[in-house]
């Protein structure tokens, strides 16, 4: 009950902070910093900052690569920024829709940079805009406050090339995998590929789009062959060879064993209560995450011929 | 009234009117009592007029879902009848209701003593953080509820992110089997398949800016020898390409048979032979 003094109005006091404490990050080579995000949902404990974020500074100016689940993460990991370079920060790219990499686009909006992403990240972002901030709203209540849907305003198809002054950045979309919005960019110059959630380190990776596009992705992803990846989830500085090995035989193991159940005229509830048991111990969050993707994988699955 | 008393007074009208329009929201929580949840009252009421629900039904009707299922458009349910159908006792009609979803009433199923078993697993959308329920009518009209509660969101709202035009292109596509042997007298599975958008009309196409229109299957009847043995009256509250898993009685060698009807008048038929004695089994499906 808030009180009230005669001729106003009590109001909560604005949530206008002074000085915004900046997010850690790590120079994982010249010039590319990251933040690890919690290994969790999001929470008021970790205020929603779940997924790995993070930029790159050319000689002219910063790419910003996801932004975090808040408006606060997002002012933080600005705040980190300046801490490095008082360059401008003239992108900030979008590596796929979910909302613990895109709602700390706002706090970028007053330095009027690009906003990129996949050229089927805004329709996906928008459809799904309505259900994410209600499960923000009551999952992390006056934390989120601010945060909205910021949408890119350049999208790639294919690939594409940033200059942020002598220093290019390869941008390029992908069958639908994780989602069916995904984009990864790569920093020529350290040999560093932020892969966004394509690749989940320690995580358990996540299935909202297709897990055959997914197998089929992981296949170029090695290909690609990077002296180094930037994961969306999980320790930053893992050789990712055997990272990207572990994810494709949690993948490739849920496609066999949900071919096998749909052979053998399996429910849906019985793959969702059998398969990949056994896998519990070699991935966070499998308690949230796991039965979904046999119930993704199984609807994917059971029309092939 | 004096200008303090009057600002006091508008000050805490607000407050109550947050408060209240809070209420109105009414989101739903595990740890709320289900029973007096009021859509679902408004429901009860409306539908079964004043007859009792026994809330904790799980003797005669068992409703399982998922307690998290972060795929709101795809919930695997499954409503299992505990005992099987006989003349002289059988479940008729289950009913489905989730509390939350803009449309609650996902719909009825109706079932005969020849169902062997009023059990049906499908695929639901959930669009909240809700209870959802399985309201069983025995044939002496009594009537008993599973209830569980679903977190998930967006089921409803959220495009299946596939292209519209090709989803609706290939609807029809059904696919009627059997599950394992047939025995004759001997309760056996069936699998009813069918490829359709089952679009709820809520997902807004940001680029259009239009709503693709609602389009879904709304009945499905199935036939053994003739006797339906499983009637699905249903709504976009069914996933896409709806799923539905459900028992008959073979005797005699006949036939196996689902009509299938959409929004759009369209209808889809599918049929498999049953032969008890040997087990074997053709399907033939057909689309028009």
């Amino acid at each position: 009950m808030q009180t009230v003094r005669a001729g106003t109005v009590q109001q909560a006091a604005p949530a206008t902070a002074q000085r915004t404490a900046p997010l850690s990050v790590v120079q994982l080579a010249p010039g590319v910093y990251a933040h690890r995000g919690h290994d969790d949902v999001a929470t008021r404990a970790n205020g929603g900052d779940i997924a790995n974020i993070g930029f790159v500074v050319g000689t002219r100016c910063v790419a910003v690569i996801d932004t975090g689940g808040t408006l606060a993460e997002g002012r933080a990991l600005r705040a980190a920024i300046r801490k490095v370079t008082p360059l401008p920060v003239c992108y900030v790219i979008n590596t796929h829709m979910h909302p613990d990499h895109i709602f700390g686009n706002a706090a970028f909006t007053g330095d009027h940079p690009q906003f990129v992403g996949s050229a089927t990240l805004g329709e996906a972002e928008a459809s799904h805009a309505e259900s994410y901030l209600r499960v923000l709203q009551r999952e992390l209540g006056p934390l989120a406050q601010g945060s909205v849907l910021v949408p890119p305003t350049r999208t790639v198809s294919g690939t594409a090339t940033l200059d942020l002054g002598k220093r290019m950045l390869r941008l390029q979309t992908w069958k639908t995998a994780h989602t069916n919005n995904d984009l990864t960019v790569y920093d020529e110059a350290s040999g560093t590929l932020w892969t966004g959630d394509l690749l989940f380190v320690e995580c358990i990776p996540v299935i909202d789009g297709s897990v055959l596009g997914w197998l089929d992705d992981i296949a170029a992803l090695r290909a690609l062959n990077p002296p180094r990846m930037v994961p969306g989830h999980g320790p930053l500085e893992r050789p990712w060879r055997a990272a990207l090995d572990a994810e494709q035989q949690y993948l490739a193991d849920l496609v066999r064993d949900v071919r096998a159940a749909l052979r053998q005229g399996q429910t849906m509830q019985q793959a969702v209560d059998t398969i990949g048991v056994g896998e519990r111990s070699k991935w966070r969050l499998y308690d949230i995450y796991h039965r979904r993707n046999v119930t993704a994988a199984f609807a994917e699955l059971e029309w092939e011929q | 009234m004096n200008t303090i008393a009057r600002t006091i007074c508008a000050a805490l009208l607000t407050l109550a009117a947050i408060g209240a329009a809070q209420l109105a929201r009414a989101d739903e929580h595990p740890e709320d009592n289900p029973d007096t949840m009021p859509r679902w009252v408004d429901f009860k009421d409306g539908t079964f007029k004043g007859r009792p629900v026994d809330s904790h039904g799980d003797a005669v009707i068992k409703l399982d879902a998922p307690a998290r299922a972060a795929d709101g458009a795809v919930v695997p349910i499954a409503v299992t009848a505990q005992f099987p159908q006989t003349p002289a006792r059988y479940i008729k009609k289950v009913y489905l209701f989730i509390d939350e979803n803009p449309e609650p009433y996902a719909g009825s199923f109706s079932f005969a003593p020849e169902s062997g078993f009023a059990t049906i697993e499908t695929r639901v959308r959930v669009e909240d953080y809700t209870f959802m329920r399985a309201i069983a009518e025995t044939n002496d009209g009594r009537l008993y509820s599973s209830v569980r509660f679903v977190k998930a969101s967006g089921g409803c709202s959220a495009p299946a992110g596939k292209d519209d035009a090709a989803a609706e292109a290939n609807a029809g596509l059904v696919r009627l089997t059997l599950q394992g042997q047939s025995v004759p007298g001997k309760p056996q599975l069936a699998q009813l398949m069918i490829r359709h958008p089952n679009r709820t009309g809520m997902a807004m196409n940001q680029v259009t800016r239009n709503y693709a229109t609602a389009y879904f299957v709304r009945k499905v009847t199935v036939s053994y020898a003739d006797k339906p043995v499983m009637v699905a009256d249903v709504n976009f509250s069914i996933s896409e390409n709806p799923n539905f898993r459900f028992w008959f009685v073979p005797r005699g060698d006949g036939e196996l048979k689902a009509r299938v009807e959409d929004t759009k008048s369209r209808q889809f038929d599918a049929a498999v032979a049953v032969n008890p004695q040997t087990g074997a089994q053709q399907s033939a499906a057909s689309k028009l």
